[in-house]
């Protein structure tokens, strides 16, 4: 019920009405970027950016840079053993 | 598939199991006070976090001393009796659409469920996102669409801003039967409990994204369990279990976020903006299983109440108590298991559930039931 896919915008069809197409593996969608748009981020800056998909709508924007350092703590815990 | 992939290499959770192998010991070891203590329970309370544990047999690899409870983040599956008989009764009217996600059809009413109604003719319809109802209500004026809007805060931002756009376009025949419910209080609720055995918690990585990590602190605080709010794959449940283990060992009660890349401490404004807008919090909501919960669902507010199913049609509003057969609420507090219900995989099954736990894959009962049964060793494991 929660579940939610990543995916990376790759169009901003309609700002004002806060419609994106994502690519999700592959297949293209149409969602809703409401949840992602506020006064630093306007909905044209969205291009390219990797969200979390559920129920047609970007939930969340994915913190790249995050998602890199616990990918490198799980490096080094792989290293190490 | 980025952001999916590197989050299962098997050689990674190779070196995370060891590491959990490691620290558990040192953590029971903390956790025993001079008493024996032989298990550790650890609750994931997400029923994404169940259906990935079992998919990837998490349960299985861990040392024998950590044991994981299937706590209540279904919002299928605790969705009660009374609920699916009232969304019967709104998609037996012959003016209403009835849309709802698929995993609400065959939650057992006392009669019937969804599936069956609509088999025997009621308008009931599908759909992937809440938008595809508020489409169906463009495309039928003449008819009453009324969304089934289910799920905790991770799926209230999407209905609430299909409401707000409802609003915008001024459509006037779409109305949400809403029954949407709230992590917390059903968190409280449970850690208030007396015969709860529980020593920390995987925390929901999704609902997260939206409240963030900040009303957890209360677990930690208050009820002193440390908690991990945790990502769906499998080295996300790995490495948070790790984490909480590690508290232990370290005597530390906290709580963490493993899901870094998409939660922070203080959540998704704009999500929580358009909850706050759209809903207020209902005094009092019948959760299966659990009973009624303080605060814990929420109501379309006031200003919004031409898009309340509740205010548009006069619902019976009836209470059906739960199958006395049926001990969800025992397994979704983690005192029993689902192999100990007298009825699970004979009366029980996926093809004809009784409690709701039964229902979706996200269901502990259907969990087991599914992988259960393939694998003898997961019954074997826990000790039947
Ligand atoms: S097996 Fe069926 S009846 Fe028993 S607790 Fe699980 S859902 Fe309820």
């Amino acid at each position: 019920m929660c579940l939610g896919i990543p995916g990376k915008i790759v169009e901003i069809t309609d700002g004002d009405r806060f419609l994106a197409i994502v690519d999700i593996g592959g297949i293209k969608r149409q969602i809703n970027i409401a949840c992602i748009v506020d006064e630093e981020h306007s909905a044209a800056s969205c291009l390219g950016d990797w969200v979390l998909v559920h129920v047609g709508f970007a939930l969340n924007r994915m913190d790249e840079a995050e998602a890199q350092k616990t990918l490198d703590l799980l490096q080094e815990i792989s290293a190490a053993n | 598939m980025k952001y999916v992939d590197e989050f299962r290499e098997p050689d990674k959770a190779k070196a995370l199991i060891k590491e959990i192998n490691k620290v558990s010991e040192s953590a029971i070891n903390y956790l025993s006070n001079g008493k024996k203590k032989e298990k550790i329970k650890i609750m994931e309370v997400c029923g994404g976090h169940t259906h990935a544990i079992f998919k990837y047999g998490i349960e299985e690899i861990l040392p024998p001393t950590v044991e994981l409870i299937h706590g209540p983040g279904c919002p299928v599956c605790i969705m009660p009796r009374g609920k699916i008989d009232e969304a019967i009764e709104l998609a037996g009217n012959s003016q209403v659409i009835f849309v709802t996600f698929g995993d609400t059809m065959r939650v057992p009413g006392s009669k019937k469920s969804l599936m069956q109604a609509k088999a025997e003719g009621a308008d009931i319809r599908m759909v992937y996102s809440p938008l595809d109802a508020l489409k169906i209500a463009r495309e039928n004026p003449d008819k009453e669409v009324v969304f089934f809007a289910i799920g905790f805060e991770t799926t209230a931002p999407s209905t609430a801003l299909t409401v707000l756009q409802a609003e915008q376009e001024g459509i006037e025949n779409f109305s949400l039967f809403a029954n949407h419910v709230l992590v917390m209080p059903a968190l409280q609720a449970l850690l208030s409990s007396p015969d709860l055995q529980l020593d920390g918690f995987v925390g929901p990585g999704h609902v997260s994204t939206v409240i963030g990590t900040n009303p957890y602190q209360i677990i930690a605080e208050k009820y002193r369990k440390p908690i991990v709010i945790s990502g769906f794959e499998p080295l996300d449940i790995l490495q948070s279990i790790w984490m909480v283990l590690k508290q232990f060992s370290e005597g530390r009660c906290e709580v963490e976020n493993q899901y870094t890349r998409l939660v922070t401490e203080k959540g998704n404004n704009p999500g929580l903006n358009a909850i706050k807008k759209v809903f207020t919090v209902r005094s009092l909501f019948e959760w299966r299983g659990l009973g009624e919960i303080p605060d814990s669902g929420l109501e379309i507010s006031p200003e919004y109440k031409q898009f309340d199913a509740e205010f548009k049609f006069s619902l019976s509003n009836k209470k059906v108590a739960d199958n006395k057969a049926c001990q969800c609420g025992e397994i979704l507090k983690g005192v029993l298991k689902p192999w100990q219900c007298k009825v699970f995989g004979t009366a029980c099954t996926p093809e004809t559930p009784i409690g709701a736990c039964m229902v979706s894959s996200e269901g502990a009962c259907a969990a087991y039931y599914q992988y259960g049964k393939n694998n003898p060793k997961i019954l074997v494991n826990s000790n039947r």
